[in-house]
């Protein structure tokens, strides 16, 4: 419990910093009016320009503008987009659903597929099924996620037109992505399962509860599953970030309309509020994603409970 | 209570025997062996290969490119590999929709991706290093203060982090290396720190520290040499991720500028013409998997080499 | 037995902070030493006893200053080392070393042999070139019985005695005057040890050290040391030369010790009365108030439990800290 409340005081800083990051992204260049006419900004005067910068508050000192951005931002004021005349909040938060679902999908893909074929993979090493699992996770972990949707998209949608290339709303649009998205963790998880098993099965207390008669079967799945578990769950943990992050090239390339595709295309059209809109949504969503894990892991391994 | 009569017979007796193995806590010093067990490695050896062809195309790229990346010919746009024009020149993978030689774009495409993926890593490695250890010895406020700026920059994912950086301050080839090192960093402050709590307390730490020799030697004589491993094999690793990163950002238009040859832009410029001239598309594709995939395997065997606990880890 | 003293424990207290809460606040702390007084003379080698976990190690490291006391202060040749500026107690550590106990673990493992004992060489400047400090890494070699053939090797290539000669020959190459040996020879195999503490011994002998050993080994330690302290939950419980403790303990903790040394001669061994304590170690982040043996001693009485014993001198150069002597 003290664990919890630790981790959440720690969530509160770390949600004050992405505050501050996302608010200086407006001063990256030095000028936030530049950052957010962009181009437009040469074709301006100067006296436009200044216009324009106490319009939208500016000119003011920094700290008064953060406190601004902040108060609003509680909320859920996150400015207006430019291009849909729609507050950017309500733009991303639309998209929000899309980018869950595909995340989740891939996400219970890679558990139903590298975590049973790591184990098998375990208990049979060197065999041909291990051979060829390990060698598949390793191009897996090498081929990187978007050149694999491309390929997809080519084989499946392209040339054999067996699934549509873009787009949601049946399964099928969501095959492809999810596969994509998926690839990396896939491989990781499944390498990683089967060398965390390996190395449990090598312990001195599997080898009692064999001598004690107890099955195979159960040896495996009872006693050395559960204890490999930790780096494993380590790993998932991690991969939230890598989803989130994934999301936003791969929900591009199939033109899934989640939160990702939605920066990317307001990065393309100078949206400014709406990529600050999407980007703080990310990380605030990824951080109490880990802020749940922990929790969860401080749970599964007492020793971080009770340790300090 | 009876005598206690302790007297060995032996006094003291010069060591005559040999060294003899013992099992060591810490990493072991064992560069002289690294050649020969990389040649055992069949699949390190091919991944070695690979990227010793890949960095004599980055480096060579002058020399090796049978045309030039940059010539636009619009007579010749979108030719199949193997395409031979009037002049005799074949062009082995085909043209792009601006006829440039495609073969030629990848062979400096590499320059691009080793610089990219080396330099990234050489600001990373360098400020992880430098924090890492700072944080980890010393501990304290500094150490508070890093591990929440650390937790911070972890909870924007890194490419979200990198494109939105580039997007605002405009492609370019050194802004995204200091983009890619500066969003990357963390994992090696982080890893350097845990190794530096391992063996802060072990007693050769404190041996230094009752010899008399001052803080800095210590942390830089004796502990840093012990805590190489990890922040190595994660090198590597981060080789291969940066190629990624920059071939991702170049495609979506805020990596690399769009006319410098690179894997991402050739994946860029392909997108238009897919169905069309798939070729673009799965060349560079093949490029960046197959210099990855050399990178993966060999860093494996690396990590294996120096340190096989870290495949927890790592 | 030349009478100048070399060290002066005064009220040695090394307490370390327990963190707890939410906001990780000091909440109470672990009073490892809690208040220890001797006098180590010139030459002499002054044992210190006790179970694991009675500050007799953290006591050997406050005193070297590794760790900063509590409060209490340390003298060394008379010089407080708590007022001494970092440089100057940097330049102090020349003459006081340490031994470490984990063979395994004392020795940087990426360092050559001649490194490791060259380095306190190099730290306090005591070659003049490259080919001086060879020379002295040699000499110092041969003293502890280190085949010469051995400089350009590393730790993990050897055995455990012979990487605690490297320890040994690491802690005299500065040729200090006052060696602190912590557990030394614990982790070693038991015909190693015999060897080690005969090279210690005769270390001693060559060289004028003064030895502080740490142990709990009690055999060993008497083989060794001309005094023994015997400690307990961070307390010195009893003081005497080697000879007078052994023979004629005073403190009913000593005896209690000194009851389960095995002797060599089946029959009698059969026959005696072991002391046997019950109960467990009081703890250290609350100590009880009173003897702190007084938990576990058959003969305390209420007045043991209520008040502090002082730590006198019951006869000649013999202290104890118990009521009933």
């Amino acid at each position: 419990m003290r664990y919890a409340i630790r981790r959440l005081f720690q969530s509160l800083i770390v949600a004050f910093g992405v505050s501050v990051v996302a608010f200086g992204m407006l001063f990256m260049t030095g000028d936030p009016a530049e950052v957010i006419l962009g181009e437009s900004a040469d074709r301006m005067s100067v006296s436009q320009i200044q216009e324009f910068r106490v319009k939208m508050g500016f000119d003011r000192p920094w700290y008064v503008q953060y406190g601004s951005f902040v108060g609003k931002a509680l909320q859920g004021d996150f400015g207006n987009s430019f291009v849909r005349h729609q507050p950017a909040f309500e733009v991303i938060t639309d998209k929000l659903p899309a980018t869950i679902q595909l995340a989740s999908a891939a996400f219970v893909l890679s558990l139903l597929i590298s975590i049973p074929l790591g184990v098998l993979s375990a208990m049979n090493p060197h065999k041909l099924l291990d051979r060829i699992a390990t060698v598949l996770a390793i191009f897996g972990q090498s081929i990187p996620g978007f050149w694999l949707g491309i390929l997809l998209i080519l084989l499946f949608g392209v040339h054999l037109k067996w699934l549509p290339i873009s787009g949601s709303g049946t399964w099928q649009h969501l095959v492809m992505p999810s596969i994509a998205l998926a690839a990396f963790p896939i491989a990781r998880n499944m390498r990683l399962t089967r060398s965390s098993m390996l190395d449990v099965m090598q312990r001195d207390f599997v080898r009692t509860a064999r001598a004690k008669g107890i099955s195979e079967t159960r040896v495996v799945y009872v006693h050395v599953l559960r204890n490999s578990l930790l780096p494993i769950v380590t790993a998932i943990g991690l991969e939230a970030g890598f989803l989130l992050g994934g999301s936003v090239i791969t929900e591009t390339i199939f033109g899934w309309p989640g939160v990702g595709r939605e920066i990317v295309s307001a990065i393309g059209s100078k949206d400014f509020y709406v990529v600050q809109a999407g980007v703080i949504m990310l990380a605030l969503i990824f951080s109490a994603v880990n802020l749940l894990i922990d929790i969860a892991y401080s749970w599964i391994d007492p020793r971080i409970r009770y340790g300090s | 209570m009876t005598q206690l009569d302790y007297s060995p017979a032996e006094k003291v007796v010069p060591v005559t025997e040999g060294p003899t193995a013992a099992p060591s806590q810490v990493g072991r010093p064992q560069v002289s062996q690294l050649l020969p067990r990389l040649f055992r490695s069949k699949a390190a050896l091919m991944s070695l290969f690979v990227i010793v062809l890949v960095l004599i195309a980055a480096l060579g790229a002058t020399w090796i490119a049978p045309n030039d990346p940059s010539v636009i010919k619009l007579t010749q746009r979108l030719k199949p590999p193997f395409y031979t024009n009037s002049a005799g020149v074949t062009y082995l993978l085909g043209t792009d929709a601006l006829g440039r030689d495609v073969f030629s774009r990848l062979i400096y495409g590499a320059r691009v991706s080793m610089v990219v993926g080396l330099s990234a890593v050489l600001i990373s490695g360098a400020v992880g290093l430098l924090v890492g250890l700072l944080s980890g010895y010393f501990g304290g406020l500094v150490d508070e203060v890093f591990m929440r700026i650390c937790d911070i920059q972890l909870s924007f994912p890194t490419i979200l982090l990198a494109l939105t950086i580039m997007a605002v301050l405009g492609s370019g080839l050194d802004k995204l290396i200091l983009v890619l090192g500066l969003t990357g960093w963390v994992l090696y402050g982080r890893i350097v720190r845990s190794q530096v709590l391992a063996i802060k307390n072990d007693e050769f730490v404190l041996a230094a520290h009752a010899t008399g020799e001052r803080q800095w030697r210590i942390l830089f004589q004796h502990i840093l040499p012990n805590i190489w491993s990890p922040v190595i094999v994660i090198a590597s690793f981060t080789v291969a991720s940066n190629i990624v990163a920059e071939a991702s950002l170049s495609y979506l238009g805020v990596g690399v500028p769009p006319s410098v040859p690179s894997w991402g832009t050739i994946l860029s410029d392909g997108r238009q013409y897919i169905g069309v001239a798939d070729w673009l598309t799965i060349s560079a594709g093949i490029a960046i998997s197959l210099t990855v995939l050399s990178i993966n395997v060999l860093g494996d065997w690396l990590r294996d080499y120096l340190d096989p606990r870290l495949k927890n880890i790592v | 037995m030349s009478g100048d003293i070399l060290v002066r424990v005064n009220d040695l207290k090394v307490h370390f902070p327990v963190r707890g809460g939410v906001l990780n606040r000091v909440v109470g702390a672990v009073k490892a030493v809690d208040g220890v007084t001797f006098d180590i003379t010139r030459r002499e080698t002054l044992g210190l006893v006790g179970e694991s976990g009675c500050g007799k190690t953290t006591a050997g490291r406050a005193i070297l200053h590794l760790y900063q006391p509590t409060a209490g202060q340390v003298a060394f040749h008379g010089v407080d080392l708590g007022k001494e500026s970092p440089e100057n107690l940097r330049r102090t550590r020349r003459h006081m070393q340490m031994i470490f106990q984990d063979p395994y673990a004392s020795l940087n493992p990426h360092m050559r042999v001649a490194e490791i004992i060259g380095r306190p060489l190099r730290v306090h400047r005591l070659a003049q070139n490259a080919g001086e400090e060879k020379d002295l890494v040699t000499e110092i070699m041969q003293k502890v019985g280190l085949d010469l053939s051995f400089r350009d090797r590393y730790p993990h290539e050897f055995s455990g005695g012979q990487r605690q000669r490297i320890g040994i020959a690491r802690a005299l190459a500065t040729s200090p005057d006052f060696v602190v040996c912590d557990e030394a020879i614990s982790a070693l195999d038991v015909s190693i040890q015999a060897q080690i503490i005969n090279l210690l011994e005769q270390l001693r002998d060559d060289l004028g050290l003064t030895y502080l050993f740490i142990a709990h080994d009690l055999s060993m330690v008497r083989y060794i040391s001309t005094r023994v302290g015997v400690m307990y939950v961070g307390k010195l419980m009893e003081l005497a030369s080697s000879d007078e403790l052994y023979e004629k303990p005073l403190h009913p903790y000593t005896k209690a010790l000194l009851s389960a040394i095995p002797i060599p001669d089946p029959p009698l061994e059969r026959k005696r009365q072991r002391i046997l304590l019950e109960g467990d170690l009081p703890s250290s982040i609350n100590p009880p108030v009173g003897c702190r043996f007084s938990s576990r001693c058959s003969l305390a009485t209420d007045h043991c439990r209520a008040v502090e014993p002082e730590f006198r001198e019951a006869s000649t150069n013999h202290w104890v800290a118990c009521h009933l002597v």
